[in-house]
């Protein structure tokens, strides 16, 4: 029991496979995978390798062919689609590549939209904002556009909104791929202060191996939608 | 998501396409504003035409007759049957009995009869018909040149235009001055009368046995000219050509049709009218009213069934008109289906990001669906700003030819309230069933597909 509760989110022996035509492509296949409560995994992987399929699944953005991929307690194959949303909303917070903030919106907007979705107080907002916002050293940013924002700046703010809901488990899709090498280890480096001042965990999926080996605390390795390696870094 | 937010994110969304979904709720308005211009007309001239109507006293009132006029003269009883109780008399006991009545407003006799009217030297034969005062605020005598009667015994005549262009080729000219009537006084078998003296019955032949015919003149002022003839063969004063307050003709006495056919008959020892006019308080009334009479043992005739061939036909004229209005609603529905399946394409990153974000299907769907309604709700409320302005232009441009046609002003459409809410709440629900596809579109998109999307 007290295994289980220490456990964020677990695959077992997920598969996702699609077909293409004649052709079967096996994103993920038969992968068991298990992240504690409080860790910072990197899934580490060459481009197809499978790692960003994952970690949809353990999003519930996506559901896996075979196997079952559990968090809470329950398998995301169980839930409801208004249920997976609500998981989404309150359990899970998502950093992507491309930052993925809505343009029209400014930052505070931006921020604020997973508040609307999970239905926290009018009055509650404001002060959830500024805090998320302080967190990524962007406060003085808030009425400022995506398109003002530097692209460290903007990954920053995404991390805001990833923040703002206070998950328990933090999904990075390749946080620093869009930002040059300086500006990917000031995320990097922030990512690590959220999971330890937060207690998160944290799911990385990036190709640069130093930055995992630098800030992660376990990594995984995926080729060909297998898992291929799966320990502590050395 | 709360309907707040649903609101605030959808009015954002429409803002930042301001072009595009200004140009489809203005399709929404067009399609309302035709559909309430040709609504909104439907209705006023339905409303017109019963007001019009509905003043002339048409399908408010009753005639009354005696049994006896209708049934013939002198027709042989049926052989086998018994013998007829002889028909009820149509007597001033009558008139006061239906006066009682529910919901009747008044009850008058018929009075008209031939005359000649002298004027300026010439001589004109004409039919004189005894109106009540009533009439004046029916509407009949609305657009009247000159004036209503002074007063209900005044010595005063008001002409119908035709009459009084056979009288003057100005008919203008006419209004104060005076002509002289000429007419056949009945006078009862006996010593003479003066004219005026006895009874206000009609057909004087309390003698029993018949009356005698006197000439006699009376002069009167001309204080008004109609364009119409009011109740045009039906009431109380139907094709008069000069009418003079009921009060005035019923002193008169002047000999009327009927009196020679009772004169004949002699089976009236009492005063008789040839007929009455029931006016009730409202159409609805008519037939009430028009049963309690043939209970109390006359014919009765009353236009009710060409009231309701009136409403069917206006409900039909309304019908195919909100057809033709709709159509342009469908043109318009077309457009919301199009802005929003567009939107849905330009928009389907923000649908994944909102997915990925925590937003059920639900959600999405809900935001397509309020953005729809938002434009359904402001093209309505423009739409019926619009229609409104397209019947007013209708109603001026009528007005200017009336008036050119020296014809009376007529208000030829009406936006009811129940219009202008059926009108809004028809925009919203046409809206929201022209979102439907594309919101349930948006929200079956498959967020990763969405993401990867550029």
């Amino acid at each position: 029991m007290t295994e289980r509760s220490s456990v964020a989110v677990r695959a077992e022996r997920v598969s996702r496979h699609y077909q293409m035509g004649p052709a079967l492509i096996r994103a993920v296949d038969d992968i068991t995978l298990e992240v504690r409560n409080g860790e910072f995994l990197a899934l580490l992987g060459s481009s197809g390798s499978g790692k960003s399929t994952l970690l949809n699944l353990m999003a519930g953005l996506d559901r896996p062919s075979s196997g079952a991929i559990l968090a809470q307690g329950r398998s995301l194959a169980e839930m409801s689609q208004l249920e997976l949303a609500r998981y989404r909303s309150k359990a899970v917070g998502m950093v992507f590549q491309s930052f993925n903030l809505l343009p029209r919106m400014n930052l505070e907007e931006n921020v604020e939209l997973p508040l609307r979705l999970a239905e926290v107080e009018r009055g509650e907002r404001p002060a959830r904002v500024r805090e998320a916002l302080e967190r990524v050293r962007l406060e003085a940013r808030l009425s400022h556009r995506p398109a003002e924002l530097s692209g460290g700046e903007q990954q920053r703010a995404a991390l805001a909104r990833a923040l703002v809901n206070r998950p328990a488990l933090l999904l990075a899709d390749e946080p620093t791929g869009n930002l040059d090498s300086a500006t990917g280890e000031s995320i990097m480096q922030l990512l690590r202060e959220v999971q330890r001042s937060l207690g998160m965990t944290i799911v990385l999926v990036t190709h640069e191996r130093a930055l995992a080996e630098r800030f992660a605390d376990r990594i995984a390795i995926l080729a060909d939608g297998r898992l291929t390696s799966d320990g502590m870094k050395p | 998501m709360k309907a707040h937010d649903l609101g605030e994110l959808a009015f954002r969304n429409l803002r930042e396409a301001v072009l595009r979904n200004t140009l489809t709720t203005l399709g929404v308005a067009v399609g309302i504003a035709s559909l309430v211009a040709m609504l909104s007309l439907g209705v006023g001239l339905q409303e017109l035409a019963t007001k019009r109507l509905s003043n002339s006293g048409l399908f408010d009132s009753v005639l009354v007759f005696s049994r006896s006029n209708l049934r013939g003269f002198g027709r042989p009883a049926r052989a086998g049957t018994a013998e007829p109780q002889p028909p009820r008399a149509l007597d001033d006991q009558a008139l006061q009995e239906m006066q009682r009545l529910p919901n009747v407003v008044e009850v008058y006799p018929q009075i008209r009869f031939l005359t000649e009217v002298r004027l300026a030297g010439g001589s004109y034969a004409t039919m004189v018909a005894g109106i009540p005062a009533s009439a004046r605020d029916g509407g009949a005598f609305d657009g009247i040149q000159g004036s209503f009667f002074s007063g209900p015994a005044a010595d005063e005549a008001i002409l119908q235009i035709e009459f009084a262009k056979d009288l003057s080729p100005q008919p203008g000219t006419l209004l104060g001055k005076e002509l002289v009537l000429r007419y056949a006084e009945r006078q009862p078998l006996g010593p003479s009368a003066g004219p005026g003296d006895g009874a206000n019955a009609e057909s004087d032949s309390s003698s029993g046995g018949g009356f005698s015919v006197i000439p006699r003149e009376k002069k009167l002022r001309i204080v008004g000219i109609v364009e119409t003839e009011p109740a045009v063969g039906f009431g109380g004063f139907g094709r008069g050509r000069l009418l003079i307050p009921l009060a005035v003709a019923q002193a008169l006495r002047a000999a009327q049709v009927n009196d020679l056919r009772d004169v004949v008959r002699g089976t009236n020892p009492n005063p008789t009218y040839a007929s009455l006019t029931v006016r009730a308080q409202g159409p609805a009334q008519v037939e009430a009213i028009q049963t309690a009479i043939k209970n109390m043992g006359f014919s009765t005739f009353s236009l009710l069934d060409a009231t309701r061939n009136l409403r069917l036909f206006f409900t039909v004229f309304d019908l195919l008109l909100a057809i033709f209005g709709s159509l342009a609603l469908t043109v318009a529905t077309l457009g919301i289906i199009n802005t929003l399946v567009m939107a849905i394409l330009e928009r389907r990153r923000e649908i994944g990001i909102l997915k990925a974000l925590g937003a059920a299907d639900r959600d999405v769907k809900q935001l397509f669906f309020v953005e729809a309604g938002v434009m359904g709700l402001l093209g309505g409320v423009f739409g019926v700003g619009l229609g409104w302005l397209i019947g007013a232009s209708v109603t001026w441009g009528t007005n200017i030819y009336l008036q050119r046609q020296n014809l009376p002003p007529a208000h030829v459409f009406s936006v009811p309230w129940w219009l202008v809410l059926g009108a809004i709440a028809f925009a919203i629900v046409v809206s929201l069933m022209a979102g439907l596809y594309p919101a349930s579109r948006a929200a079956r998109l498959d967020p990763i597909e969405a993401l990867r999307y550029e």
